[in-house]
């Protein structure tokens, strides 16, 4: 066979390959948007959105309040993994010894790659029984789930930062040094506002995988569509409210509900991805 | 050596520096004069840049780095015990072969070794005055004085050097190491940092490594020639320019090998 011809296979090899998750995408986005659109016209968007009721029996379609507990745990969440998470970076990129780095680095992303009902079975065996009893019932709680999320988005986190921390230039670290700089000052003031877009790329892809998270979401939360009146309700999130469905909703405009509710993630998920794709952009300039 | 009637900054004494097993410096013994500008030539690779960054304890934050010997800054032992690498770079100032200002404006660029040093205080003058002051001994002052709060990646390479002599100076170190800081400029750049070396020597000390010979024959009142981690040679500038003692030395300084 001649050179050229392989050449040319190869390359349509790797075009049809690279068309197949393409075309795979596209047939998601326009299923779920085809489905779920027609009923979000009939029900009126805004009540869609800022419903407070959700009652499919009733064919009441109203997200508000796991549109809000979705914010809350994503939130609560990211309030812990990100200080954890952006000192463990920079713990990792100047402190740590090669040895230790070259030992945490892989057992961190490791913790990427557990599957999620992991943590969720963790968390209802350990973390709901403890917060029942020393907080108070029901357990299944916000303050649980943001735990649990906290924990899963940290090895984001902390890889996406600590790349970010690495690729400051020596050249500034040296610099700030001969001015008589000590290492935290140096990594205060120069280091981290340098590696400072990288980072909130990484604290918005982990927040994305808060959002997106299901299975360890609903092991923990409890599941209830209401706003919360302290971190120690239940809650239930949008990601939860279509997986605790769709079995029970074979057709109709209850299915289509719950596509309708696919497209608010949908929607939230590609704004963060953008918005975590500039910043890292922006990084490189 | 020493000469009579000059006063010495910093006496190194039976200096080796290792990096892991390979050995950068030989037993250097040398004595930097105060408001002079000693010059290091010598070839890529003979320690030239590894003695310099003795001087401000630079090598320290390259892990594997061994330094024995002494090295004494106003009669100081700078590795001693009690002393640290912090205080060390305070008064030993240091700019690079490559132009590496902060990503910041050319004012935050010089207030930084201010600040971090806890410099700003109500008698010292105001925290601009300062900054005008040390842009204006860079030569810099009237090229940026319009566009303090732009970005330091706007200048020229050239004037992003003087903003990092700028930075240097602001602190007022005694002491102000250039590694090789002309390597990536054009000649006319060259020729200002070169006026500015002959100007900051009546206020500081000195120590430049450069590549080229021409180069520290402008500038520097003594020369100091390293071959393979030795320093073969050490002296008045004028004198080991036109009469080295050493073989080597004349070897090099006509080009015969380098």
């Amino acid at each position: 066979m001649p050179r050229s011809y392989r050449e040319w296979v190869i390359e349509r090899l790797l075009i049809a390959a690279a068309m197949v998750s393409v075309v795979i995408i596209a047939f998601i986005i326009i299923t779920i948007f085809r489905t779920g659109l027609p009923l979000i016209a009939e029900v009126g968007l805004f009540d869609f959105l800022f419903g407070m009721h959700w009652r499919p029996g009733h064919e009441i379609f109203g997200i508000f309040p796991m549109m809000i507990g979705t914010l809350l745990v994503t939130l609560l969440s990211m309030l812990i993994s990100v200080p954890l998470g952006v000192l463990a970076a920079m713990f990792l990129a100047e402190v740590a010894p090669d040895v230790i780095r070259n030992i945490l680095r892989p057992v961190i992303e490791l913790l990427a790659g557990i599957p999620s009902v992991v943590y969720g079975f963790v968390g209802v065996i350990v973390l709901v029984p403890f917060i029942r009893t020393y907080f108070g019932p029901p357990g299944f709680s916000l303050l649980a789930g943001s735990i649990v999320l906290a924990i899963m988005a940290l090895p984001i986190i902390i890889t996406i930062s600590e790349d970010a921390i690495h690729a400051v230039p020596k050249s500034y670290k040296e610099a700030s040094f001969a001015l008589g700089a000590t290492h935290w000052q140096t990594i205060k003031n120069v280091i981290l506002p340098a590696a400072r877009s990288g980072i909130l790329a990484g604290v918005v892809l982990g927040s994305g995988r808060a959002i997106g998270e299901t299975m360890a979401a609903i092991m923990v939360l409890g599941n209830i569509p209401a706003i919360p009146d302290s971190v120690l309700d239940p809650i239930r999130t949008l990601t939860a409210n279509v997986a605790l469905e769709m079995g029970y909703a074979p057709h109709g405009p209850h299915r289509q509900a719950l596509f309708a509710t696919g497209i608010v993630l949908f929607v939230a998920i590609s704004i963060l991805v953008v918005i975590s794709n500039r910043l890292r952009r922006g990084q490189q300039l | 050596m020493s000469y009579t009637g000059e006063r010495l900054k910093i006496v190194v004494r039976n200096l080796n520096v290792y990096y892991g097993k390979t050995q950068a410096l030989k037993d250097v013994s040398l004595d930097v004069q105060a408001n002079k500008v000693t010059a290091v030539i010598g070839p890529s690779g003979c320690g030239k840049s590894t003695f310099i960054r003795t001087l401000n304890r630079m090598n320290d934050i390259i892990p594997g780095t061994r330094v024995e010997g002494k090295i004494t800054l106003e009669g100081q032992d700078i590795y001693g015990n009690n002393v640290s690498a912090v205080e060390v770079r305070r008064r030993v100032g240091m700019v690079f072969q490559k132009s590496n200002p902060f990503p910041k404006s050319i004012f935050e660029n010089v207030a930084y070794g201010l600040r971090i040093n806890g410099l700003i205080t109500r008698e010292s003058g105001s925290l601009r005055e300062r900054i005008e002051k040390a842009l204006a001994d860079a030569a810099l002052w009237d090229e940026v004085k319009d566009r303090l709060n732009t970005s330091a990646f706007e200048l020229s390479i050239g004037q992003q050097q003087r903003l990092c002599i700028a930075r240097a100076l602001a602190i007022e170190p005694e002491v102000i190491l250039f590694d090789e800081p002309c390597s990536a400029l054009d000649p006319i750049a060259t020729a200002k940092i070169e006026d500015l070396l002959r100007d900051l020597k009546s206020k500081y000390t000195i120590v430049i490594v450069t590549h080229s010979m021409q180069q520290a024959a402008r500038v520097s009142d003594l020369t100091g020639f390293f071959l393979l981690g030795e320093m073969v040679e050490y002296g008045l500038t004028s004198e080991i320019f036109s009469r080295p003692k050493d073989k080597r030395t004349e070897d090099y300084i006509t080009g015969r090998f380098g």
